[in-house]
């Protein structure tokens, strides 16, 4: 190191990356007290739904999931190297109550984690089952699952959500469902965007106009299903006051992503994360890890030139290839930031099988970093790379998040498991606080300047 | 002539249609002998078991030929070629880009083949310019740093789907040909020296459908074989190579770059609209359906391909396919490579049949001389006295092919200027009124039918970076709109897209579209669900 940063600072820890993975892990060890620090590009969390996945079907092919909490202890027993099998299902079950709990405080209500999946919608009018929903999506699992007569409105010039779609797929074995289509209030002919409408929807007057829109509609139906445009940073607002207006019941459907849930929950947390004490330092890759006696280094840089971290305990919550967490490279898949050695197939010749929608899913989504039972990563030597260092979410190996429907799942289990086995590493700080409470905030020991 | 064009119910249940000439085989070839016999006014029906340019025809580089590929290994391909490279860029203008080719040698090629190519290429009577490397390389900067010699011939590009729709158009505008997709001859009824019908299978429905013409013509490429002895024909004898080409995701160069030395692996590159092919590996196989590209042929191209153009190592591909090339077994000994491009036409006499003839081999570049031919022999069987007029003809450069032109949708759509039409493929700038075009142009009535495939074929969709991945997914949500889709039929069409675009990434998924499929497959699988379509 030849230039000392001007601006660094110290944490307890320090989380590298910001989709699910990372910003859980940043919400449970803020509620500990840890100082902490998060860096990373948000880019993936937008093409996320909103739908918080436990498990959902069976790996390698298997049937559909309804209960997954028993599905996860069978998992646990069988496949002791998967990621949700090495969390014990009740911090599981803390987990996603400790992190729809902060982002129902911060006005993103979700559904609380039931004994069974939801059956819950998708764009194309098929079902997915899911753990949590958003609260302005809860209505659409409850009319399916009562077969409650329903219209589902779509929006002229909104291309990619197609009520006759819905209809099409969903209507055999729900009588009763029907689509009209509208004009969204107030936007010229011609292609819609989800994000604009939904900022439109803030504004009261917008409102009253989509709420005449949506019961005229519905013509005397009293359940209608929207895409997912109701309001960006007050959904749970809009969706009530939507609902007041029209006197409907009113379910907002996921769109095809990137869509406006995934934005909600990336600007949700990018602002209730350093009203909770976290140091958010978005969009900026950390170029470099490394560790010494006393902790980790983290250097990154923005546009006002480089940052420097010191923390006492690492979380690597990286993703896999679309974050950049794994890199495929033509000769083989490595681990970018600390080239910790992956498990992969063979050759990229084993990557993929014949069909791209085989149920049974790709070895190569297999593929991704060995842990212990603390989560932390072993290096080639079969030992933890640093007793500091700990991963979460799904550049983790033996999974399969995309086939068996538990992307979020892994990342909430994981980041629960990993800041636990971090904050016993960091020693006892300010007292934790239940899952339910305001996180205690440990100064850190710097502020950086313009972060 | 006014054949009756509409298929009617038999007693058997099957529909018949009822024409002069059935034309077996929907590549380049087939295309343009239905135009040729239209153009001497003769009607006829083209069948393809799967779509337009579904073989060798669309599994090309899309370079039509100076000729100066073949001086060393066929003179007299050459010369056809450049005769034909002359014709083509004159009658078809609207399918061709005049993007002239250079041939170029590195440190370590053979300095005596370079030094004998100006000289062959004059006995085909090519234009060849040499230039100095520093001028190549001013020209075409990706060029490698070790570069030893440059050639400019006349080579150009040409769409070979483009082609084939631009032939069938003009031949359905001339008189009343029948253009059918995914239809599959079954078998021959032959009595007394001739055949009588065509027994077909719709591959899409199973329904039978029976094909009455006064000949028949065998167009069938690499399938040529198997359809003659269909007929009882056992005098075309092929032997088949598989090549492997790769879509670079840009376009790195401006002309066709092709190595100076004898034909080989990896050795051309070749420019069209925004992307451009790497190409080909040569394998000897038996068999026909379902080749795919191999990471091993993948990586074979790229490796000799970085030769010239050392980007080539570290660019991004979209995609890569195979198909199969017949190769007419007259050639002796010498490896696939010097087998004959030349083409055959056989008349089938010696075989006690009076009204089939088949042709094959060949190239696109030639494909229009390869239907002139066929067609001369069909006229002068059908009685029919007019010549071939498709040498001195433009082709129309009408709407048909139009959205299928790598970079056009993007223009079209512009100078359109409607806001309610929307882009529905955003890699390509495909609108929602392509689609409402080919919709209204395809030909399939039944609800359902239509596979999202056929209007890739026929437009840009799924054929950029994102291969279809969000595009598939609005371009169905469309076909429920306009009620082609009424059921979870539509939904299985979606995936059936993906998965055939699949077989194309497979070999190439690493670095950003390792990402891009990473997306695609959480969307299409862990959201939409298409994987467990049968299952829920």
């Amino acid at each position: 190191m030849t230039n000392e940063p001007a601006r660094q600072f110290a944490v307890d820890l320090a989380v590298i990356g910001t989709g699910i993975a990372g910003f859980a892990a940043a919400v449970f060890a803020a509620n500990r007290g840890l100082a902490t620090a998060i860096a990373g590009n948000t880019g993936a969390l937008a093409y996320t739904t909103g739908y918080l996945d436990l498990l959902g079907r069976r790996d390698g092919g298997g049937e559909a999931i309804d209960d997954p909490w028993q599905a996860q202890a069978a998992l646990s027993e069988a496949e002791p190297r998967h990621p949700l099998g090495r969390v014990p299902v009740a911090d599981i079950r803390d987990g996603f109550t400790e992190f729809t709990a902060f982002l129902g405080r911060h006005g993103l209500a979700y559904t609380a984690p039931g004994e069974r999946n939801l059956l819950a919608l998708t764009p194309v009018g098929t079902c997915k089952r899911t753990l949590c929903v958003p609260a302005t999506m809860a209505s659409g699992p409850r009319a399916l699952a009562s077969r409650t007569p329903s219209v589902i409105v779509d929006v002229e010039g909104l291309k990619g959500f197609s009520g006759r779609e819905f209809v099409a797929n969903l209507g055999p074995r729900w009588p009763g469902l029907a689509t009209r289509r509208i004009a969204f209030p107030g936007l010229p002919r011609g292609e819609v965007y989800p994000e604009v409408m939904a900022r439109a929807l803030e504004v009261p007057a917008t409102r009253r106009a989509f709420a005449d829109a949506l019961r005229e509609a519905a013509g005397g139906v009293t359940s209608v299903g929207v895409p997912a445009i109701l309001g960006m940073y007050r959904p749970d607002d809009v969706h009530g006051e939507l609902e007041r207006l029209s006197g409907l019941t009113i379910f907002e459907i996921p769109t095809m992503p990137p869509a406006v849930p995934g934005v909600r929950l990336r600007e949700l947390l990018e602002q209730a994360l350093p009203r909770q004490g976290v140091t958010l330092i978005p969009q900026q890759k950390v170029t470099a890890l490394k560790f010494d006696q006393t902790g980790a280094v983290l250097d990154l840089a923005d546009a006002y030139g480089a940052i420097r971290v010191r923390a006492a305990a690492v979380i690597l919550a990286t993703g896999r290839f679309l974050s950049g967490g794994l890199v495929a490279r033509r000769d083989g898949i490595v681990e970018p930031l600390v080239d910790l050695p992956v498990t992969q197939p063979p050759s990229r010749a084993d990557w993929y099988g014949e069909r791209y929608t085989d149920p049974r899913g790709h070895p190569v989504h297999r593929a991704g970093l060995e842990v212990d039972d603390e989560l932390r990563p072993l290096g080639r030597d079969g030992r933890p790379h640093s007793e500091r260092l700990f991963a979460a979410g799904v550049n983790l190996a033996h999974q399969d998040w995309i086939r068996s429907r538990s992307g979020a799942g892994i990342a909430i289990a994981t980041a629960r498991r990993a800041v636990a086995a971090a904050a016993r590493l960091v020693g006892p700080v300010a007292p934790a606080v239940g899952a339910d409470g305001q996180g205690v905030r440990r100064d850190a020991n710097a502020t950086p300047g313009a972060v | 002539m006014n054949a009756d064009t509409h298929p009617q119910p038999d007693p058997s249940g099957a529909a018949t249609l009822d024409t002069e000439v059935l034309i077996i085989g929907g590549g380049v070839t087939g295309a343009g002998i239905m135009r040729d016999l239209a153009l001497r006014g003769v009607h006829s029906v083209l069948i393809d078991k799967v779509d337009l340019c579904a073989g060798a025809s669309g599994g090309n580089h899309g370079l039509l030929h100076s000729g100066a590929r073949y001086v060393s290994t066929d003179l007299e391909a050459a010369i056809e070629c450049r005769q034909e490279n002359e014709l083509l860029k004159r009658l078809a203008p609207g399918c061709i880009e005049a993007t002239g080719g250079l041939f170029v040698a590195v440190e370590g090629d053979d300095p005596a083949f370079g030094a004998r190519f100006p000289d062959l290429c004059a006995q085909a009577g090519i234009r060849c310019d040499e230039l100095t490397v520093a001028d190549a390389r001013r020209q075409e900067p990706h060029l490698s740093e070790r570069l030893t010699r440059a050639f400019r011939v006349p080579d150009a590009t040409v769409d070979p789907f483009h082609l084939a729709l631009a032939n069938v158009d003009h031949a359905r505008i001339v008189t009343g040909s029948i253009y059918r997709s995914h239809t599959e001859l079954v078998r021959f009824e032959i009595a007394d020296g001739a055949i009588r019908s065509a027994v077909c299978r719709d591959n899409r429905t199973g329904a039978s459908v029976v094909v009455r013409a006064r000949q028949y013509v065998n167009a069938g490429g690499a399938w040529a074989m198997n359809i003659a002895r269909l007929a009882g024909c056992a005098d075309v004898s092929l032997t088949y190579a598989k090549g492997t080409l790769l879509v670079n995701h840009d376009r790195m160069t401006h002309h066709v770059v092709n190595r100076l030395r004898p034909p080989g692996d990896g050795d051309i590159l070749v420019p069209g609209g925004t992307v451009c092919l790497l190409g080909t590996t040569s394998t000897r196989v038996t068999e026909l359906d379902r080749v795919g590209p191999t990471i091993e042929e993948v990586d074979r191209n790229i490796r000799e391909g970085s030769a010239m153009i050392p980007a080539l190592a570290h660019a991004r591909y979209t995609r890569a396919f195979s198909r199969v090339r017949p190769l007419l077994q007259n050639a002796g000994t010498a490896g696939d490579r010097a087998a004959s491009r030349g083409f055959a036409l056989l008349d089938h006499a010696g075989q006690n049949l009076s009204n089939f003839c088949t042709i094959t081999g060949g190239k696109l570049t030639t494909f229009r001389l390869m239907a002139q031919k066929a067609a001369d022999l069909v006229a002068a069987r059908l009685g029919n006295a007019a010549p071939s007029t498709t040498a001195s003809v433009p082709l129309p450069g009408r709407d048909a092919g139009r959205w299928a032109e790598p970079g056009a949708a993007a223009k079209l759509w512009l100078a359109a200027k409607d806001p309610s039409d929307m882009i529905l493929c955003e890699c390509e700038m495909v609108p929602q009124s392509a689609i409402d075009e080919i919709l209204a142009t395809a030909g399939d009535t039944a609800p359902g039918a239509l596979s999202i495939e056929a209007i890739s074929l026929r437009s840009r969709v799924g054929k950029g970076p994102c291969q279809g991945s969000f595009c598939g997914i609005r371009v169905g949500s469309h076909l429920y709109d306009r009620g082609t889709y009424v059921d979870a039929g539509g939904l299985a069409r979606m995936r059936d897209f993906f998965d055939e675009r699949f077989r194309g990434q497979r070999p190439v998924i690493w670095g950003q579209q390792a990402a891009q499929m990473e997306l695609a497959e959480a969307l299409h699988c862990g959201l939409l669900g298409l994987d467990t379509l049968d299952a829920d």
